[in-house]
């Protein structure tokens, strides 16, 4: 935002831009599996658990690493769409706004290409589920489907709405704005907004009511459905790249509610501040997730849609509220 | 339950995981790739379900063997260990074969309750095809009829090592 005049403000401002995505890419994927970790942690404990610690998902990813996978004669995509996946989530993280609003000039933050890079990757683990030629595998995708193509509108109405009174649909103008007027965080066309979307985030990463991620019933998964027949190292990558993609989510969400924390302008020290600032953000909001899980069972697969239209409708709202309020 | 009462029985409950045991003293199985990160699948392949039950228990909060690294998972692909309970049925030899060639390796295969140790009960039955260690290589074998949890969490625990 502050370039200063001194230096050619491009070529800085492109290199800063490129240090903060960089970095905000490595810290998201650290954290990624101690998120879960954290998540199922929450979990056991109000079970009455023990529970194996934070650290069990990164030793589950550590060891998958190390295990050759199984394909089955006849599949192709196996090991190719998890690096797909991952890479598409790698790049879904990129490009949000979690820890500089400073973005790399040629390369648009813009709200469309994120809901695009978010349906990448809904694709390519779609692929993957179709490709195991399994019956439970494309049951699984189509479900996926079906939500995703419920899950993307409300995604773009909502944030829609948001972009609205700042005047521009870049994620991180929007999160500036919202550090400039901390008022407008608690406004009415915020607040649904913001509900909306954590409706459809959780629906997006297959969490409950949408989706129970332990499950062990294939008659009712989605995520899992289509992930049953990867092994070993492809595994992993799948797991890895949901654990980001749901970290990655969480952090727009907290940071569109808590926008405080994001670095603004170009110094280590706002740096450094932004990576603590998204971390501890993560893991509260991960935690609330996996609090509130406990008390929910997952919804019939028939009423997911209504669901996800009540957030549609509150998405809309925000929207029609947004051109009436401002 | 409501909401309220839910979190009143969470508060009022606290942990019931009974304290965890002393690392298992005998000797780890399996390669060391699967130190303290152990997927578990179960397969029955002709139980009489009492196996079951205490494999139910093994994974639930009192006995939790999660804590030392060991979960259950909905797929073979997913597995590093087989849970096998039951004798092996006719009915059932092929799906096991199955499976175990469906695990990738580093694998081991446990064999559940006497009936997957030496047929248990059920020998000499017509649809009887045989013990575990009869049509695949075992690795750990729990006997008991049926098996005390803690016996099967100290079989996982060889595995995981923790
Ligand atoms: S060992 Fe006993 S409890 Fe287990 S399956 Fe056999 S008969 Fe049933």
């Amino acid at each position: 935002m502050s370039a200063s005049p001194a230096v050619a403000p491009d070529l800085t401002s492109t290199a800063w831009g490129l240090l903060a995505v960089v970095l905000q890419c490595c810290v998201l994927a650290a954290v990624s599996p101690i998120l879960i970790g954290v998540m199922r942690q929450v979990r056991y404990r109000m079970e009455g658990r023990i529970g194996p610690g934070i650290w069990q998902p990164t030793r589950d990813l550590l060891k998958l690493a190390r295990k050759e996978p199984l394909v089955a004669p006849g599949v192709r995509l196996q090991g190719v769409m998890p690096i797909a996946m991952t890479g598409t989530s790698l790049l879904l993280v990129a490009l949000l706004p979690l820890m500089s609003t400073v973005t790399i000039p040629l390369v648009p933050d813009d709200l469309f290409v994120v809901v695009g890079v978010l349906l990448l990757g809904t694709v390519a683990i779609a692929l993957l589920g179709l490709d195991s030629g399994t019956a439970f595998g494309g049951m699984g995708s189509s479900r996926h489907m079906t939500i995703a193509a419920l899950v993307e509108p409300t995604v773009l109405v909502a944030v829609y709405a948001l972009s609205i009174p700042v005047g521009s649909s870049a994620l991180s103008a929007i999160v500036d704005a919202r550090i400039a007027e901390p008022v407008s965080v608690v406004s009415p066309v915020s607040l649904l907004a913001l509900v909306a979307l954590i409706i459809v985030v959780v629906a997006e990463t297959g969490r409950l009511p949408v989706d129970n991620p332990s499950t062990h019933l294939e008659l009712t998964m989605v995520h899992e459905a289509m992930i049953l027949e990867a092994s070993g190292r492809d595994l992993g990558w799948v797991e890895f790249s949901s654990w980001l993609r749901l970290a990655g989510l969480l952090g727009l969400v907290a940071n569109l509610a808590l926008p405080w924390g994001v670095a603004q302008s170009m110094s280590i020290g706002g740096l450094a501040v932004a990576i603590v600032a998204i971390v501890v953000k993560v893991m509260l909001a991960g935690a609330g997730v996996a609090a509130v899980e406990v008390f929910l069972a997952k919804v019939r697969l028939f009423k997911v849609p209504e669901l996800l239209a009540a957030s549609f409708v509150m998405a809309f709202l925000a929207v029609t509220a947004s051109y009436l309020v401002v | 339950m409501s909401v309220l009462r839910l979190a009143r029985t969470i508060l009022r409950i606290g942990r019931m995981a009974a304290p965890a045991t002393d690392a298992p003293s005998e000797t780890a199985v399996g390669d060391q790739v699967l130190t303290g990160s152990v997927q578990v699948r179960h397969v029955d392949a002709g139980s009489c379900n009492g196996c079951e039950i205490e494999i139910g228990a093994v994974f639930g909060p009192v006995y939790d063997a999660e804590r030392y690294g060991a979960r259950l998972v909905a797929s073979p692909r997913h597995a590093d260990a087989l849970l096998v309970t039951g004798v092996v049925t006719h009915n059932m030899l092929q799906p096991l074969l199955r499976t175990v060639d469906a695990t990738p390796k580093p694998r081991v295969v446990i064999a559940v309750g006497d009936c997957a140790r030496d047929c248990g009960v059920f020998k000499g039955g017509y649809g009887v095809a045989g013990a575990v260690s009869d049509v695949t290589d075992v690795d750990i074998e729990v006997p008991g009829c049926p098996p005390a949890p803690d016996d099967i969490v100290a079989a996982l625990r060889r595995v995981t090592r923790r």
